[in-house]
């Protein structure tokens, strides 16, 4: 089956339907249509510089440049689960521990995927690592974001119960374990919701690419539901592992409740 | 409820938090020292230090057991703060306790019914929370106590309550006592020693 590629002129008839709902919300008042703009404007500056990248490195296809391609992915995501939180730890810790949890979680699944379930040759060929990476990186990113959120806000308003629990001689792991509970769980929901409600309420995205470029629906239907399974693995250790670590972080050697090492975003 | 041996005095050598510099004082076992001062004056942080709630100077001792050696949560349980504005996190009052269920002779103390137990939280009064946190913390026995202000949200006759419960088992349980207060009718009271806190350093008074 052949491809239809896309002329430019063709995006550009699209891009008029942008400056149509930007028009529409102008006379509604919505008070959007700067942040519409500028984010469609991101959209083709981010995704065309994305795919300039993408076809070199394809081109080249060495692990090192797939290496060097994954830690830049791995860090502005790191950036990202910071810029999310409202109340983040400070010196460097959010970014540290959203990024470390994130590396783990989605660099050891996307590797396992590629080398015992997908097994291309060589394991790291771009077609399939970058994607799969890509992926799993957005919804661990997400699950992380949301998590550390949840953790930090939860804890900076509660903070009177968690020392009164202290205070009565309970451990902190015990003090904040409501807390940590709920903040790995609000950032596992999404990908649950994801997944329970694939191809119902929405078909997927991955799945979509794939059969518009070509594939049978019956194999993409296959990789869609090994990619939600890998996500919701990738998202729920690492969401796990960041808020985790980064209740540990809010007590000190002496079980202490630190919202001094939390600092207020700027932004 | 077993009633095992006191440890001992509680001393403070040196604490210092933040406007509070090296403050130095021996309560001992059954004895109850009352402590007063402008608000902001420091009084709480004080108490926060000796339980190890926040980072401080200095160093406290029960009997022979030293904070900065025991671990936190151990040593929370034994000198135990109660503070003026208490938390619950379950549903009900009587899951707040490790027995399930509050000790009848301290409800009937406090004029509690023995229901109370089952009260939802929601339905709780300040009085009525101040009065049951009291009785959870001392249901877990600890062996020193740091009361911040344990009757502000009570009414004439439940502070008579209170008190006259609180000081029967501080003398029974023989527990080093550092009580934040205000009422200075309160403070002659139950005090054997009353501390006033003046410009960052603590006189008697």
């Amino acid at each position: 089956m052949s491809i239809i590629d896309l002329s430019w002129w063709e995006l550009a008839l699209a891009s008029l339907l942008v400056l149509a709902l930007a028009a529409t919300s102008h006379l509604a008042r919505l008070g959007m249509v700067r942040s519409l703009l500028v984010a469609a404007a991101r959209t083709v500056i981010q995704l065309a510089l994305v795919g300039l990248v993408l076809e070199l490195v394809f081109e080249l296809g060495r692990l090192r440049w797939i290496a060097l391609m994954s830690v830049v992915m791995l860090l502005v995501a790191g950036r990202e689960v910071m810029s999310r939180q409202k109340y983040r730890l400070s010196g460097g810790w959010a970014f540290g521990i959203g990024t470390l949890s994130m590396f783990i979680s989605a660099f050891s699944v996307t590797i396992l995927t590629l080398i015992v379930i997908i097994g291309p040759d060589p394991w790291y060929m771009p077609q399939y690592s970058i994607p799969i990476l890509g992926m799993l990186l957005g919804n661990t990113m997400t699950g992380v974001a949301l998590g550390l959120d949840r953790l930090t806000e939860g804890v900076r308003r509660q903070r009177s119960l968690i020392e009164n629990r202290l205070m009565l001689g309970q451990p902190w792991d015990m003090a904040v374990g409501e807390i940590r509970r709920d903040a790995v769980r609000s950032g596992l929901i999404p990908v649950i919701n994801a997944m329970a409600a694939a191809g119902i309420v929405s078909l997927p995205g991955m799945m979509t690419g794939q059969i518009l470029a070509g594939t049978p629906p019956a194999i993409a239907v296959k990789y869609q539901i090994l990619i939600m399974f890998v996500i919701a693995v990738g998202t729920g250790f690492g969401t796990l592992a960041a808020v985790s670590a980064g209740a540990r972080r809010l007590f000190d050697a002496r079980e202490r409740l630190r919202l001094d090492r939390l600092t207020v975003a700027s932004d | 409820m077993s009633e095992s041996k006191p440890v001992g005095d509680l001393e403070l050598e040196n604490v210092s938090v933040g406007e509070l510099d090296s403050v130095s004082q021996s309560i001992a076992a059954g004895e109850i020292v009352c402590l007063s001062g402008a608000s902001g004056s420091g009084k709480t942080r004080l108490l926060r230090a000796v339980a190890d709630l926040e980072p401080h100077g200095g160093d406290c001792l029960l009997g022979d057991i030293r904070q900065s050696e025991t671990p936190a949560h151990r040593w929370r349980a034994l000198v135990m703060m109660i503070p003026a504005e208490s938390q619950w996190w379950h549903e009900t009052v009587g899951e707040h306790f490790d027995a399930g269920d509050a000790p009848g002779e301290a409800l009937e103390a406090l004029d509690l019914p023995g229901e109370a137990t089952s009260w939802s939280i929601d339905r709780l009064s300040s009085g009525e929370k101040q009065r049951l946190a009291l009785i959870r913390a001392l249901a877990r026995e600890p062996r020193a106590l740091l009361l911040d202000e344990p009757t502000a949200n009570l009414d004439a006759e439940s502070i008579q309550r209170v008190e006259r419960w609180l000081l029967e088992i501080i003398e029974r349980r023989e527990l080093p006592t550092l009580w934040v207060a205000h009422d200075a009718e309160q403070i002659k009271r139950v005090s054997n020693r009353h501390l006033l806190i003046r410009d960052g350093r603590l006189q008697e008074s």
